[in-house]
């Protein structure tokens, strides 16, 4: 038997660590992503059949009030967003599963910063939503939406801020969750409503007031408006039908821009991700 | 040279419970340092505290020369981990969880490679790197553990309860492995156990009971502590040996599981004299030690099973381990 006697070697903890310690939390996510199919294709599910039965269905309805132009296209960005949040709360609720298999303690009582555990999570959260996207990307051509470069650019960024700021939220509802049942109650419970009132599956314009002060407050509003926007910006829409479908969200008789709405996202993203790492500082 | 892990007074209470009532204790560079005491006499709380993962309530705690308390990056840094719960994720290979730790640690690219085979091969798991560990069974995901927990190349590695709910085999491979690691790594070994037997693979066994270090000794010398060894005889006169025994040299014997018993200070000495001096023909003769059994019973009054059951434990337990 060998009996060199190994060194000891310790690395300082550092700025780099914990920037490595941030990429391979991400690469777990992308391998655990892209290792689990069943998720990937369950995850598309909702959207295609919101897309094209329900946009089918309701679309026949309402096509004589809404000349030239199909309600799945109007749809589509809401549908966009829809399976990026689903995916990015999926992986912030992979934090439960990893408290209920013990792979948490091992991220937990290693030399690096729980902040940088948290980035990770929520970047890997990100990019695999946005990977998750881009397969709802590809279906534009069926919904009558071109696929203009740029606008794929645009929607991509836009998805992946969207996507961060709810994995910052998942991550936070999953700091102090102890089984992967309560968390999908709860999760279920917060953002069932806020699909609904987000303006994903109908216009946000001629609401009654009530709704409309809660289709204000909703955050996810923020994030769904200017995929709307960019859409329609690549489309041929009659201007009375744009303003029903596509009326942005006012603030006092104000129509925001599309860079406050999304400076509004990240900054609502940078609260809960500092609130999440706190919340993990103090698990031990 | 500094001591690898050195205690003074460390506490901890929960509520009113003190799980740990203020226990010292130095571990020195290269010794394989055992907890042996019942479910839930602390040795969990202990260790957690040693760890980092859990705040002590009073006194104070050195590991690999940094403070648990204060300097509790530099501690994670220099210790090597495994729990009793596994902490491995099912879905990916052993490698990729190997990987993951590595980068987490800070371990250099360039060495990366060499550690990795190298751990590996220790546990025997080279050859399994590339599969998913959720096909894995118990006894060697407790191996891959192992080997993770030494890929940083920690100063001190911290074993809580290594063996525990693995089959007989899988535990004597698990201290196969245990013991070729102390001669190929410059490295301490602190771990708990409650199963006697594996107490004696330990250089100096610290018994812990109710929340507090009752002694800590070699196993052999807490043996010897103890008494004597047993030593049993076959003959064709029983009776006659019996009486010769204590003419000859003042024993009291006895026949007991059908042979002649006695105790005497050291055993294997004892036998030379007796085959010289017996003046009876002796058919076969065994000597044994008394074990980590007598010892714990000597110094608690009780066995470690009957600590077990005893009230309270269970909650205490819960309390250690309820994080």
């Amino acid at each position: 038997m060998a009996t060199e006697v190994v060194g000891v070697s310790v690395p300082r903890a550092s700025g780099s660590h914990n920037a490595r310690a941030v990429k391979v939390v991400l690469h777990r996510e992308m391998l655990r992503f892209v290792n689990d199919r069943t998720r990937m294709v369950s995850m598309l599910i909702q959207p295609i059949l919101w897309l094209f039965v329900m946009g089918t269905g309701l679309g026949s309805l309402v096509r004589g009030s809404i000349p030239g132009i199909d309600y799945r296209t109007f749809m589509y960005p809401g549908m966009i967003s829809m399976t990026v949040i689903m995916t990015a709360m999926f992986s912030a609720g992979s934090i439960v599963w990893d408290r209920e298999f013990g792979f948490l303690r091992e991220m937990l009582v290693a030399p690096v910063s729980r902040g940088a555990i948290v980035i990770g999570k929520c970047l890997g959260g990100a990019t695999v939503a946005t990977a998750q996207g881009i397969i709802i990307l590809a279906l534009a051509g069926l919904v009558g939406v071109p696929y203009s470069p740029s606008l794929i650019v645009t929607l991509l960024a836009e998805m992946f801020l969207a996507a961060f700021t709810i994995t910052a939220f998942g991550v936070l509802l999953a700091a102090r969750m102890k089984n992967m049942q309560s968390f999908f109650g709860v999760m279920q419970m917060a953002i069932m409503p806020m699909m609904f009132l987000s303006g994903a599956m109908f216009p946000l314009a001629n609401l009654p007031s009530w709704l409309h002060v809660l289709t204000t407050i909703n955050p996810l509003t923020y994030a769904v408006d200017p995929m709307r926007r960019a859409v329609f910006g690549h489309l041929d829409v009659p201007a009375q039908v744009d303003a029903v479908l596509n009326p942005g969200i006012s603030w006092f008789g104000h129509r925001l821009a599309v860079g406050v709405e999304l400076g509004l996202v990240a900054a609502i993203g940078a609260v809960l991700l500092s609130i999440a790492i706190a919340q993990f500082r103090r698990t031990e | 040279m500094n001591a690898a892990v050195a205690v003074r007074g460390l506490k901890k209470t929960y509520g009113k419970v003190e799980a740990v009532k203020g226990v010292d204790f130095e571990v020195s560079p290269g010794e394989v340092f055992g907890f042996l005491g019942p479910n839930g006499a602390g040795k969990t709380t202990t260790i957690s505290m040693l760890c980092t993962l859990i705040n002590p309530t009073g006194g104070s705690a050195m590991v690999a020369g940094h403070d648990v308390v204060t300097e509790r990056d530099q501690v994670r840094q220099n210790i090597g981990l495994v729990f009793q719960d596994p902490t491995l994720d099912g879905y990916l290979t052993a490698e990729q969880n190997l990987r993951f730790h590595a980068e987490l640690y800070g371990v250099p690219k360039d060495v990366l490679g060499d550690r990795m085979r190298q751990v590996l091969e220790m546990v025997a798991l080279w050859d399994r790197k590339d599969s998913k560990v959720m096909t894995f069974s118990g006894g060697m995901k407790r191996r891959l553990e192992i080997a993770r927990g030494l890929l940083h190349s920690p100063r001190v590695l911290f074993l809580d309860e290594p063996t525990v709910g693995l089959d007989p085999q899988t535990r004597s491979a698990i201290w196969g492995y245990i013991n070729k690691l102390r001669h190929m790594e410059d490295i301490t070994i602190f771990m708990t156990t409650h199963y006697m037997e594996e107490a004696e693979f330990c250089d100096r066994i610290a018994i812990i009971d109710h929340g507090r270090i009752v002694v800590i000794d070699s196993p052999e010398a807490l043996k010897a502590s103890v008494g004597k060894d047993r030593v049993q005889i076959q003959t064709g006169d029983d009776e006659s040996a019996i009486a010769l025994l204590k003419e000859q040299f003042g024993l009291d014997a006895a026949v007991r599981d059908g042979q002649v018993t006695f105790a005497v200070a050291s055993g294997e000495e004892f036998v030379p004299r007796l085959f010289a001096d017996l003046g009876l023909p002796i058919r076969s003769v065994s000597v044994s030690r008394p074990s980590l059994d007598d010892v714990f019973m000597s110094y608690t009054g009780s066995t470690i099973r009957d600590a077990e059951s005893g009230p309270g434990n269970e909650w205490m337990r819960a309390m250690a381990r309820g994080r």
